[in-house]
C-alpha cells in the first residue's frame, strides 16, 4: 500500500510497546529496553508519538543510541514524528525490570538486583546470590564496574568473578 | 511550577545562574577525573574513578539541558565554545588533579556538597529541577559511599598517607567553602523557593563532612572561603584545563566526522 494506510492502522500503543521489545541496551544486548522498565509512557495522536524514556543512570552513554532506535522502530510503523523524552520522575529503580529481564541478566552472568529501598546502603550488596552457582558467600569487590549501572563482586564458592546490576 | 515559558525574566535568569554554577562544576570535576584512566594507583579505583568522571559529564548534560529549555546555548556550546571567564564553577574543580590524596579529599569534598545541594532542590519550586535532583541524588549514594571509604582508608593509615590528605584538605577546604559562594539571583532563588540560602546548605554540609574528616585524624584548617568562581574569577588552571577539554571540539573536526 502507497497510502500508508495500513502504516496508520499499526500505530497503537501495544503495537509500539510490541516493536519496542527488539530495541536493547547496547550493554546489556539480550535485554530489552521495555522489560527494563525504561518505557514509562506512549502516546499516540495521529501519526504523532510521544515517548517517556527513563535513563538508568543519566551519564549513561548508551541513551543516544537507544533513543535513535526507539525514533527508528516507531518511524518503521508509520508514524509521522516521534519525540523521546528523557523523564526522572519517579527516578528509575531496578524495581521496574520485570522477571524475563532479570533471567536474560542471569544468563549474562550479571546478578540482577534486590529491591531497591528508600536509601541504598552497602547491605543491599550483602550475600547477592551468585549468576553462575546461587550461592550466597559472596563479596563485593568494587562499587564501580564496566558500566554505570554494574559493580563487581565475586563468589566464593565458585570463585567466578561476577557482576551485578545496582539496584539504584 | 513547572511552564518554562511563564517564569518571568528576572527569576529565569537566577534560576539559570544556579544552573550554570552545578553544571559547570560537573563538568569540570568529570574531566579532572577523567585524567586519571590509565593512572590510578590500583586498577579498581581506576575503574571507580572512570565511572565517577561519566557520571558527573552526565549530570553536567544534564544541568546543561534546563539551562536551554530556559533559553540558554545546547549542551555541547555551553562546555566546549565558552572562555574561562564565562565558567561560573568554583575554583575547587579546576585545580590539578594532584596526587590520589588530592583526588580522594576533593572528590569526597565536592560529593557531600553535591548531596546537601540535591536534597535541598527535591523541595525546589520549580518542578523540572526538583525531578531531576531527586535523580541525580540516587546516583550519587554511590559516589558518597566510596569517596568517604577512601578518606576513611588513608587518613591514617600510614604517616605518609595521613600527611598526604592532611595536606591535600590543607589546600582543597577553602576551594570548598568556594562551592557556597551565592550565584547571583540568591535572593530571588530563595524568596520563590526555588533554593535555600547557600549559607544553609553550608551547614548542613560541615555536619556532614566534619565528623567523618574526623574520625580519620584528619584536622579541618581555619581558612575563609575562596570566592569570585562564581562570578567568573579564576584561577590560573582553568584555562590549561579548558584548551585540554576544548581542543578537540574547537578545532572544527567535529563537523566532518
Amino acid at each position: 500500500m502507497s497510502d500508508g494506510r495500513e502504516a496508520k492502522g499499526q500505530l497503537t500503543r501495544d503495537t509500539i510497546l510490541a516493536a519496542l521489545e527488539t530495541v536493547k541496551d547496547p550493554e546489556i544486548p539480550t535485554v530489552s529496553i521495555v522489560d527494563l522498565g525504561l518505557i514509562y509512557d506512549v502516546r499516540v495522536k495521529d501519526e504523532e508519538v510521544e515517548v517517556d524514556f527513563a535513563p538508568t543512570f543519566v551519564g549513561c552513554p548508551a541513551l543516544h543510541a537507544m533513543e535513535r532506535e526507539i525514533v527508528e522502530r516507531i518511524q518503521s510503523l508509520g508514524a509521522h514524528s516521534v519525540r523521546v523524552r528523557r523523564v526522572y520522575r519517579p527516578p528509575w529503580t531496578a524495581d521496574r525490570m520485570n522477571e524475563r529481564a532479570r533471567q536474560a541478566l542471569r544468563e549474562l552472568g550479571i546478578a540482577p538486583p534486590r529491591p531497591a529501598p528508600a536509601e541504598i546502603t552497602l547491605t543491599v550488596f550483602e550475600k547477592l546470590p551468585c549468576p553462575f552457582c546461587g550461592s550466597t558467600d559472596t563479596r563485593m569487590e568494587n562499587l564501580f564496574g564496566p558500566t554505570s549501572c554494574r559493580a563487581l563482586f565475586y563468589c566464593n564458592t565458585c570463585q567466578q568473578p561476577f557482576e551485578a546490576f545496582k539496584p539504584l | 511550577m513547572g511552564n518554562l515559558s511563564r517564569m518571568p525574566e528576572p527569576l529565569r535568569e537566577a534560576v539559570g545562574n544556579l544552573l550554570l554554577a552545578m553544571a559547570d562544576e560537573e563538568v569540570l570535576i568529570g574531566h579532572r577525573d577523567s585524567e586519571w584512566v590509565g593512572h590510578a594507583p590500583i586498577l579498581e579505583a581506576d575503574i571507580a574513578i572512570a565511572s565517577i568522571a561519566q557520571d558527573e559529564i552526565g549530570h553536567a548534560i544534564l544541568w546543561y539541558s534546563l539551562l536551554q529549555e530556559l533559553g540558554w546555548p545546547d549542551p555541547d556550546r555551553m562546555a566546549y565554545f565558552r572562555d574561562p571567564p564565562e565558567f561560573r564553577n568554583a575554583t575547587l574543580v579546576e585545580l590539578p588533579r594532584g596526587d590520589w590524596a588530592f583526588t580522594v579529599v576533593r572528590q569526597f569534598l565536592f560529593d557531600f556538597a553535591e548531596k546537601v545541594r540535591l536534597e535541598a532542590l527535591m523541595g525546589s519550586a520549580w518542578t523540572p529541577l526538583a525531578e531531576a535532583a531527586a535523580k541525580v541524588r540516587r546516583e550519587e549514594t554511590y559516589h558518597l559511599m566510596h569517596s568517604r571509604a577512601w578518606i576513611a582508608r588513608l587518613g591514617d593509615a600510614t604517616e605518609e598517607s595521613h600527611q598526604r590528605m592532611q595536606a591535600a584538605l590543607d589546600l582543597a577546604w577553602p576551594h570548598a567553602l568556594g562551592l557556597f559562594e551565592p550565584a547571583p539571583g540568591e535572593a530571588l532563588r530563595v524568596a520563590e523557593g526555588i533554593q535555600p540560602p547557600e549559607a544553609e546548605l553550608r551547614a548542613r554540609w560541615e555536619a556532614e563532612v566534619r565528623p567523618i574528616l574526623e574520625a580519620a585524624s584528619l584536622v579541618i584548617p581555619q581558612a575563609e572561603p575562596i570566592y569570585g568562581g562564581r562570578a567568573g574569577r579564576h584561577t590560573e588552571h582553568l584555562a590549561s584545563l579548558l584548551a585540554d577539554f576544548q581542543l578537540v571540539a574547537r578545532s572544527g573536526l567535529g563537523e566532518t566526522w
